[in-house]
């Protein structure tokens, strides 16, 4: 046992209530890590006040609270259970910010609770964004240019620097109030002398229109040992949200090279924060060069971990929370194959693809237009389907249809001409998986 | 697209469709996981003599980049030529759409000479390979037929080295690279590292050469057939110069040490293969391109053992207990594959630095 043997006692901070629509990756999350304390022996306190979620279900946690997930319910529990530690990145950003404030009211110093895996300190710097930023650059991670100016002159200089398309927004305002795009001088002054009429300050942005964006899930361990468990593709371009996107993991697009240096990005940036545990790293990807930005560090499981957790079969929040009370990563078994190790990347030999809610007639639309479209939202889980090598008869049925991509959706997308994907309303990724059977289920020969 | 079957030695048919040129070929069926990087494995001299079978089952997206040459050598390929004798994948995808790319990888296959077969069903192909062992196998065009064959039992190493010595870069310190079958990435890292590399054929008797370092290149078979590198590099342990191996590198100081090789069932080919350095808690993830290895058993009492999988426990890298020897099992080039363990090229110009 290479465990801290000190932690017999853990809170777990849950994520609180959930909104109808919303999916329950954070229910998932916390489930898998109260299982990882259980098989510890570690006696696990859950406080989340939504009865309506696995992880309080009996037999997970040793003792559940159905409260408000907020310093004061919290500080009250710690005081009567007096645990010796407590989870964090469990519960989504609910979770992460009243762990934020218990930390710096001082609750967890006066009662002696140790925050186990990522430092406190590390998940601050990165909620910060133009800390963050800074902290970026003095490791040579390229983040989104950014000069924030006050005159038309100044807005002038700042894109003889930066170069054109640039995205002009005025600071201090709400839903985008005087912002907008340029491609050329002209159109610059035009929209900078707009924007000064709402603000006297304006930031003048590189823009990363059109740009491929991609994302990684790094896991490292208290030895600083790091993996990349699972990288995605948007097949939308920057800009669509990635919870509205249809997402595709592994990429696509992307050559050994490009693959490779994100990855290595990836794990620069989860060693210099001092993430123990997980974390998800997205770029953009310029589509005709190497060229990247960061766009964003999320210091815990986010929605795309319980993603890449399906799609690869790897229990991130499970190994998440073992790290999380002192192991490293060769420590651990590989929980499917049970005799391997942990410290692996999963090489899939299928292609798992995210779908959020779409109608025929959306789809029909999107191949028409020059991108989806989709500001409607079904209830549900959404489609969510499967692809194996363009095989449609891989997947099981429940299909509500086939719905052909034709690749004009967007062009670099190689591949799905000729794919027919049967969405399915309801079915689960975790569904697909099986499908797909044994091979990824054990580590590479 | 005209059909054409793989048949393993064990009778096993895969019916496919040809992307690549239409004729029949015959050679070692082996796998690999990765996800990318096809460009990459199909010029590694490794691959020399093999059937590939790649289990990711989309080949294709990105296409093939041009033949661009930077200090002599192919930017994006890892040697002067395609490599494998045959690839079989699941699902080829001719629109490919990359910045990079200059043709399709099926262009680039008939251009090459090179048969392609899509349309199989890899996973069971794979699970086939894994139950029963690499094995022979021919990808055969109707009226076409071919022998099996094994290619461990030739000389691939003669086939893939360099006839000639070529000279490269003009570093402070001279490394002499002994080319089993050098990847590209290995020259172009020496050369990152103010450098000037000697690359002589396989069977050259370096004795007489003056250099800072010397290295041992990976390669394609078995280490057995190079009888004239292990000879030579007998030699060379008893000078106190520093030594470096990668893959067949690592199998050849082994053979020359005294250890034993012996061959895996199915090797290990993939970009996720974990090693730990033995006797510490730092683990890495390597790229992996091998079908034999080294019997940790067998290792001197001068020896040890350096690095070891976490999955199966083989030796992945050994050291010389007081000499500056090293060499690895996996590839810290990458190209393709993850790059964690690059800094052993920095270890490596250290001790030439320390012993310089």
């Amino acid at each position: 046992m290479k465990r801290q043997q000190k932690i017999r006692k853990v809170l777990v901070l849950g994520s609180g209530a959930l909104k109808i629509g919303e999916a329950g990756e954070f229910d998932y999350s916390g489930s898998q890590a109260l299982k990882a304390l259980r098989e510890e022996g570690i006696t696990s306190i859950l406080i989340n006040p939504n009865i309506a979620t696995v992880q309080t279900s009996e037999g997970i946690a040793d003792k559940i609270y159905f409260l408000p997930v907020t310093p004061f319910f919290v500080e009250q529990i710690i005081e009567k259970e007096r645990p010796d530690g407590i989870l964090l990145a469990f519960g989504g950003q609910t979770a992460l910010n009243c762990g934020i404030r218990l930390f710096r009211e001082g609750i967890l110093k006066t009662h002696h609770v140790e925050v186990l895996g990522t430092p406190v300190e590390a998940i601050i710097e990165t909620e910060d964004r133009e800390l963050f930023a800074k902290k970026l650059r003095s490791i040579d991670v390229k983040t989104p240019r950014s000069l924030a100016v006050t005159t038309t002159e100044e807005a002038i200089q700042a894109s003889r620097e930066m170069g054109f398309p640039l995205i002009v927004r005025a600071a201090f305002t709400l839903g985008g109030q005087g912002s907008g795009f340029c491609n050329n001088e002209e159109e610059l002054v035009k929209l900078a002398e707009k924007a000064f009429s709402y603000s006297g300050q304006i930031l003048v942005e590189e823009s990363l229109k059109g740009w491929k964006e991609v994302e990684y899930e790094v896991v490292r361990d208290r030895y600083d040992n790091c993996i990349t468990v699972c990288n995605m593709e948007n097949f939308d371009p920057l800009g669509i949200h990635t919870g509205e996107s249809i997402v595709v993991a592994p990429s696509q697009t992307l050559t050994n090279s490009e693959y490779h240096k994100l990855r290595q990005l990836s794990i620069r940036i989860i060693r210099s924060v001092g993430i123990v545990g997980e974390c998800n790293v997205q770029y953009a990807l310029d589509p005709e060069s190497e060229d990247y930005r960061v766009i964003e560090v999320n210091a815990r499981l986010s929605r795309s971990s319980a993603l890449a957790s399906k799609a690869t079969g790897y229990p991130l929040a499970f190994v998440a929370a073992k790290l999380a009370v002192g192991y490293g990563l060769h420590e651990l078994k590989n929980s499917i194959t049970k005799s391997t190790t942990a410290f692996f990347e999963p090489a899939l030999d299928y292609i798992v693809c995210k779908i959020p809610p779409l109608g025929p007639e959306q789809i029909h639309r999107g191949v028409k237009g020059d991108r989806l479209q989709h500001e409607e939202r079904g209830g549900g889980d959404g489609y969510r389907a499967h692809l194996r090598g363009g095989d449609p008869e891989g997947v099981a049925d429940g299909g509500t249809g086939d719905a052909r991509f034709c690749g004009e959706q967007r062009p670099r997308f190689p591949g799905y001409r000729n794919c027919a994907v049967r969405t399915h309303r309801h079915a689960d990724l975790l569904h697909c998986q099986r499908l797909s059977g044994g091979l990824h289920h054990r580590p590479d020969p | 697209m005209r059909k054409a079957r793989l048949i393993l030695e064990d009778g096993t048919v895969f019916k496919g469709s040809s992307f690549g040129c239409e004729h029949s070929v015959a050679g070692e069926v082996v796998f690999n996981t990765s996800m990318t990087g096809y460009p990459e494995s199909l010029t590694d001299p490794s691959y020399r003599g093999q059937i590939l079978v790649l289990t990711y089952p989309l080949i294709g997206n990105y296409g093939v980049p041009a033949g661009i040459t930077e200090n002599d050598l192919f930017k994006f390929y890892e040697s002067e030529q395609l490599q494998i004798t045959g690839l079989i994948i699941a699902d080829y995808s001719d629109e490919y759409s990359h910045w990079n790319a200059s043709e399709s990888l099926g262009q680039w296959l008939h251009r090459s000479g090179i048969p392609g077969l899509t349309g199989i069903d890899t996973r069971a192909l794979t699970q086939r390979i894994r139950e029963r062992g690499a094995m022979p196998g021919k990808i055969e065009f109707e009226g076409e037929p071919v022998e099996f064959k094994d290619p461990n039992r030739e000389n691939l190493v003669a086939e893939v080295s360099t006839t000639q010595k070529v000279i490269y870069g003009n570093g402070s310190k001279r490394i002499l690279l002994v080319d089993c079958g050098v990847k590209y990435n290995i020259i172009r890292h020496f050369l990152k590292r103010d450098t000037t590399v000697i690359r002589v054929p396989w069977d050259h008797d370096f004795s007489q050469e003056s250099y800072d370092g010397l290295f041992i290149s990976n390669g394609p078979g078995d280490p057995k057939m190079c009888t004239d590198t292990i000879h030579h590099l007998r030699g060379a342990l008893d000078r106190d110069q520093p030594i470096f191996g990668i893959c067949l590198g690592n199998q050849l100081l082994a053979l020359a040490s005294g250890a034993d090789t012996y061959k895996l069932k199915y090797g290990h080919r993939s970009h996720n293969q974990p090693v730990l350095m033995k006797g510490t808690n730092r683990a890495f993830i390597t790229s992996q391109n091998h079908g034999y290895a080294i019997d940790d058993e067998s290792l001197g009492d001068e020896w040890e053992t350096l690095f070891f999988n976490l999955n199966d426990h083989t030796n992945e890298g050994m050291r010389h207990k007081s000499r500056p020897v090293f060499s690895v099992q996996f590839h810290p080039e990458a190209s393709s594959g993850p790059t964690d363990t690059e800094y052993l090229f920095d270890e490596f110009l250290n001790l030439i630095n320390l012993t310089g």
